[in-house]
Order: C-alpha cells, then sequence, then structure tokens
C-alpha cells in the first residue's frame, strides 16, 4: 500500500488493482477499458478525492466500490473483507438526480430507514431532525420537483446520513450547481463531516473543489484504461472554509503543484474527446 | 377571478358548439322545415338520420319508465369487470415479462402476434365457449383492454431511472421492496395514460359482445332497434352510452390526479 493510513490498521476502502472492460453493444469484439489496474485506498475518516478529466471512468470507479458494478479484475475491501454484493457500508451521493420523484422530502429521507425496517415513528423523528440539519425545515410535504437543485442536494444528503454509512461515495454530487449554492453546499458538507469524521472517497472533475475539501487528492490519468498518476496530501488545516481557503498561499501551491501534473492527461483527454467527435 | 371567467366561458362555448350541432341535426331531418335539396322525399332524411327530439325523447322514457336500468347496469358491470380484470392481468403481465429477460424474450413474439390479430372476431366464439351472458363480454374486454395496460406497463418499467433505481438499492432496498417502491410508482404514470384508452375499450368490448349475441345490455337495445330500423332508439343507445363512458373517464381521471400529485404539472405556481 503506498498510502499513509495508519500502521498496521485497515483502510476504511480499498480497491485493488482494479480494471473494468466494457464489451461494446454496436460491434461484438470490441472492447473498451476504462479503468486499468488501479489501485486506491481510503483510510478510516479520511477525505479523498478523485480528480480526472471529463470521461475517464471516475463513476466507474466509484460503483465499483459501491458494489453497483462487478471489476473485470482486481478486488474492494471494506474494513480489510472484500465486497461481495452491494456495499452496506457506503452511502453513495448520484451526479444526476436520484431521488424518487413519487415521494416527498421527507419520505424520501425515510426510504432508507423504512427499507430497513425502522418502525415509522421512530423514523419520522430522525427524518425530521435531518431534514433539520441541512436547513430543510418546512419543505418535509414537497416533491422533488418542487423543490430547487441545491435543495435537491441536501435531501439526497439526508437520505443518505441518516443511515450513519461509514463511507460515503459522493460522484460529482454537486457539479449540476451554480457556483454560489455549490460552495455552500461544500462547507455545509464539511461541517456534516466534521461531526462524525467518516472514510469519504469524492469524485470530481474540479480541482479548487477537491483541494478545498479533502485531506488526500488523487489525479487520474485520461481514459482510456485510466489510472492514478499522482497522490497529493492536502496539508491545510481544518476547519475550512472552502471560499476563504482558496484565497491562502498555501492553497494556489497545491493547486500549482497538481495542476502542473494534470496538465498533459487534460491535453490529452481533450484531444481523444476531439478525435472521437 | 380570470380562470374563472374563463371556464366560464368555455363551458358556454361548449355548450353552444353542443347546441349547434344539434340545431342543425334537427333543421337537415325535420321533414318540410327545409325545402328539399337531396332527398326527393322530405320523410327520407329522418329515416336515415333519426331526429335529435325523438331520440331525447326515447332517452326520457327509457330513464322515467326505468327501462334502460337493467341494460345499462349490465353494460356498466361488464365493462367494469373487463376494465379491473384486464388492468390487473396486464399490470402482472407486464411487471413480470419487464422484469425477467427469459420469460420476455421468450414470450415476445407470441404476445407481439396476439396484439396484432384482429381481437374483434373472437367475440363469437367466446359466445360459444362462454355463453350468451356476461362472461363472454367481459373476456372480450379482457382481451382488448389487457394488452393497452401490458404494453405502457412493459414500457414504464423499462424506463426507470437507472440512477433511481442505483439509489434505492444503496440505500439497502430488497428485491420486493425495489418493486413496490420503484418500479410500480415508476409504472403508475404510464399505466393511468392506457387508463384511458382501456376503459373506452372496455365499454367497446361489452358493447360488441351484446351486440353480435345476447338478452341484455345496451349493446342488445341497439342491436334490437337496428333490426327494426329504428335509428331514433340506435342513437339514443349510442348517446347513453357516450355520456357513461365520458362519466367512467371522468373519475379515472379523478383518480389519476389524486395518485399521480408527485408529477410535475405544466404550469406549476403557487397562488398564495
Amino acid at each position: 500500500m503506498h498510502s499513509a493510513t495508519g500502521a498496521g490498521r485497515e483502510p476504511a476502502l480499498a480497491l485493488e488493482q482494479i480494471t473494468c472492460t466494457f464489451a461494446s453493444r454496436e460491434r461484438a469484439g470490441d472492447r473498451y477499458t476504462a479503468v486499468r489496474d488501479t489501485t486506491i485506498t481510503v483510510g478510516e475518516g479520511e477525505f479523498v478525492s478523485v480528480v480526472g478529466p471529463t470521461g475517464c471512468g471516475k463513476s466507474t470507479l466509484l460503483n465499483v466500490a459501491a458494489g453497483l458494478l462487478a471489476p473485470s479484475s482486481g478486488r474492494v475491501r471494506v474494513k480489510g473483507s472484500p465486497l461481495t454484493g452491494i456495499n452496506r457500508a457506503a452511502g453513495y451521493m448520484f451526479q444526476a438526480d436520484s431521488l424518487m420523484p413519487w415521494r416527498s422530502a421527507l419520505d424520501n429521507v425515510l426510504a432508507g430507514l423504512e427499507f430497513a425496517g425502522v418502525a415509522p415513528g421512530d423514523a419520522e423523528m430522525r427524518g425530521h431532525a435531518w431534514l433539520a440539519r441541512v436547513g430543510l425545515t418546512g419543505f418535509e410535504r414537497r416533491f422533488p420537483h418542487q423543490l430547487s437543485g441545491g435543495m435537491r442536494k441536501r435531501v439526497a444528503l439526508a437520505q443518505m446520513l441518516i443511515l450513519d454509512p461509514k463511507i460515503m461515495l459522493m460522484d460529482e454530487p454537486f457539479s449540476a450547481l451554480d457556483v454560489q449554492t455549490r460552495q455552500l453546499m461544500e462547507n455545509e458538507l464539511l461541517e456534516l463531516w466534521s461531526a462524525d469524521r467518516k472514510s469519504v472517497l469524492f469524485i470530481t472533475h474540479d480541482l479548487e473543489e477537491a483541494i478545498a475539501l479533502s485531506d488526500r487528492v488523487i489525479v487520474l490519468s485520461a481514459g482510456p484504461g485510466t489510472h492514478p498518476i499522482g497522490e497529493f496530501v492536502i496539508d491545510l488545516p481544518r476547519p475550512r472554509d472552502v471560499n476563504e481557503i482558496r484565497m491562502t498561499p498555501r492553497f494556489v501551491e497545491i493547486h500549482g503543484d497538481i495542476w502542473h501534473a494534470m496538465k498533459d492527461e487534460v491535453l490529452k483527454g481533450y484531444a481523444q474527446s476531439r478525435k472521437t467527435q | 377571478m380570470t380562470t374563472n371567467t374563463r371556464r366560464a366561458r368555455l363551458v358556454l362555448y361548449h355548450t353552444l358548439l353542443l347546441g349547434g350541432v344539434f340545431l342543425f341535426w334537427y333543421a337537415m331531418t325535420e321533414p318540410g322545415l327545409i325545402p328539399p335539396f337531396w332527398f326527393d322525399d322530405p320523410t327520407r332524411a329522418k329515416f336515415f338520420f333519426g331526429q335529435p327530439l325523438k331520440v331525447f325523447q326515447r332517452i326520457w322514457t327509457w330513464f322515467s319508465s326505468g327501462s334502460i336500468y337493467l341494460h345499462l347496469g349490465v353494460t356498466l358491470i361488464e365493462t367494469l369487470l373487463a376494465f379491473a380484470i384486464g388492468t390487473l392481468l396486464g399490470l402482472v403481465a407486464g411487471l413480470w415479462l419487464a422484469l425477467s429477460p427469459t420469460a420476455s424474450t421468450l414470450a415476445d413474439p407470441y404476445i407481439k402476434g396476439m396484439n396484432a390479430m384482429p381481437r374483434v372476431i373472437l367475440a363469437p366464439i367466446f359466445a360459444v365457449w362462454f355463453g350468451l351472458g356476461i362472461a363472454s363480454k367481459v373476456v372480450f374486454g379482457v382481451t382488448l383492454v389487457f394488452f393497452i395496460v401490458f404494453f405502457n406497463v412493459y414500457q414504464g418499467v423499462k424506463e426507470v431511472s437507472p440512477v433511481v433505481l442505483a439509489n434505492a438499492r444503496m440505500l439497502g432496498a430488497s428485491g420486493r421492496q425495489l418493486l413496490r417502491h420503484v418500479y410500480l410508482p415508476s409504472a403508475t404514470s404510464w399505466v393511468f395514460s392506457s387508463l384511458h384508452t382501456s376503459i373506452g375499450l372496455a365499454f367497446v368490448g361489452a358493447v360488441v359482445g351484446e351486440y353480435l349475441g345476447s338478452a341484455r345490455g345496451v349493446g342488445y337495445l341497439i342491436q334490437q332497434a337496428e333490426g327494426v330500423f329504428d335509428i331514433d332508439t340506435v342513437l339514443a343507445g349510442i348517446l347513453v352510452l357516450t355520456v357513461f363512458a365520458l362519466i367512467l373517464d371522468f373519475i379515472v381521471t379523478r383518480i389519476e390526479s389524486r395518485l399521480l400529485v408527485w408529477r410535475p404539472g405544466t404550469a406549476e405556481t403557487e397562488r398564495l
């Protein structure tokens, strides 16, 4: 293991030599390797971001970590034990709208408890508490289409956190939001996270977001055959304000380092996307 | 206020349009009202097209004497039974085939074939199999309703958002819970769009079934009247059926808007 996750302790989540190859639907025999030989570990209570150019297979990695997708080779370990099926220790926040449109905000938050068979009265109390924590008191009865994009993300956050997962998997959760809302949500996420320090694997294409939030940033190469090309420890002090921290000299320095490492890959990815068009 | 006046105006226009049609019908069929321009005999138009006043008279005597209720009741029972059974079967089959790839690939050509088959010709066969009572009409109606609901449910389940599905799985939903909390609600909006069509087809099934062989029902009344060229009674029967089909459709719409509150409306702003 190349990551520093504390001597002798099993990482909360470990992706070991993951390779994902997809067979092409249009032409039989055509294969596309989205991710090649990738190893990523997330330590206990660590906030790890994965940054890479668009279309490099970041979401594929996260789906593998969630157990939604079986890798072609390699394996996933959760607290040392190999993962089979859905990763029950993890909560997943999706990039696209993932709320059930036929359920109100409260019922969406309660969904996980309902599936687990928690008594309705008890569940509802916790649901109200979580909606309050994400600042949505008074919106319990609204349906997702009656909420703004930022509110929907908050509901999704509460929906995930009410189950108290040990690992949080986040797939560009705020990429669809405007810059101001996004920064608010990032601060809220950090605040919620600092309360009980879950292990986070956060996927983003936004380097600044990754640095501002994380303990460690992993940079992926351009696809196909994505693999990590660099790993950077972010030693910025916590608690952080994502807006203010962007102005500090250390942030700018780290940003410069990582950007330098990424630049070639971004250009490669760009050239490839132009070729395929 | 403005929406109220607009709605009142719309109702007025609807009434005027309907009144205009009846007035036109009356003017064209009343013997001697306008000089003959097509038929030589002034009573010929009335023979072919009936007369609105006679039609309404017929409807009035049906309802005031109460003789229609037995027939209407039979037709409605057949319609509702065909509708309920057909919808239920369509829902179950649609869910099953959509969720089981093996069953769906196996059944696919047969389902397509049975849907393409002109099923109206089956009505006499059903009469032989199930007798001239209610059963044969219900079965016939079911064959019409089933496919509409089936295809819509199948489509609805296939179109479930993969993200919502993955999210529910991550939240710990079991297979049954996915069916109950994701597939079914997602399919309901498709089911309801099919219910408007299928309630009409259930009616068609009942009436055509009665028309081809029965001793009761509005279809039977129409068939009897046709036998003696009583166009007024035929049209009266059609009119009564139309009104009841509209009422059933209205009920479906009400249930739909109650059950699908979560669906975004076309222009939804909250009035304060």
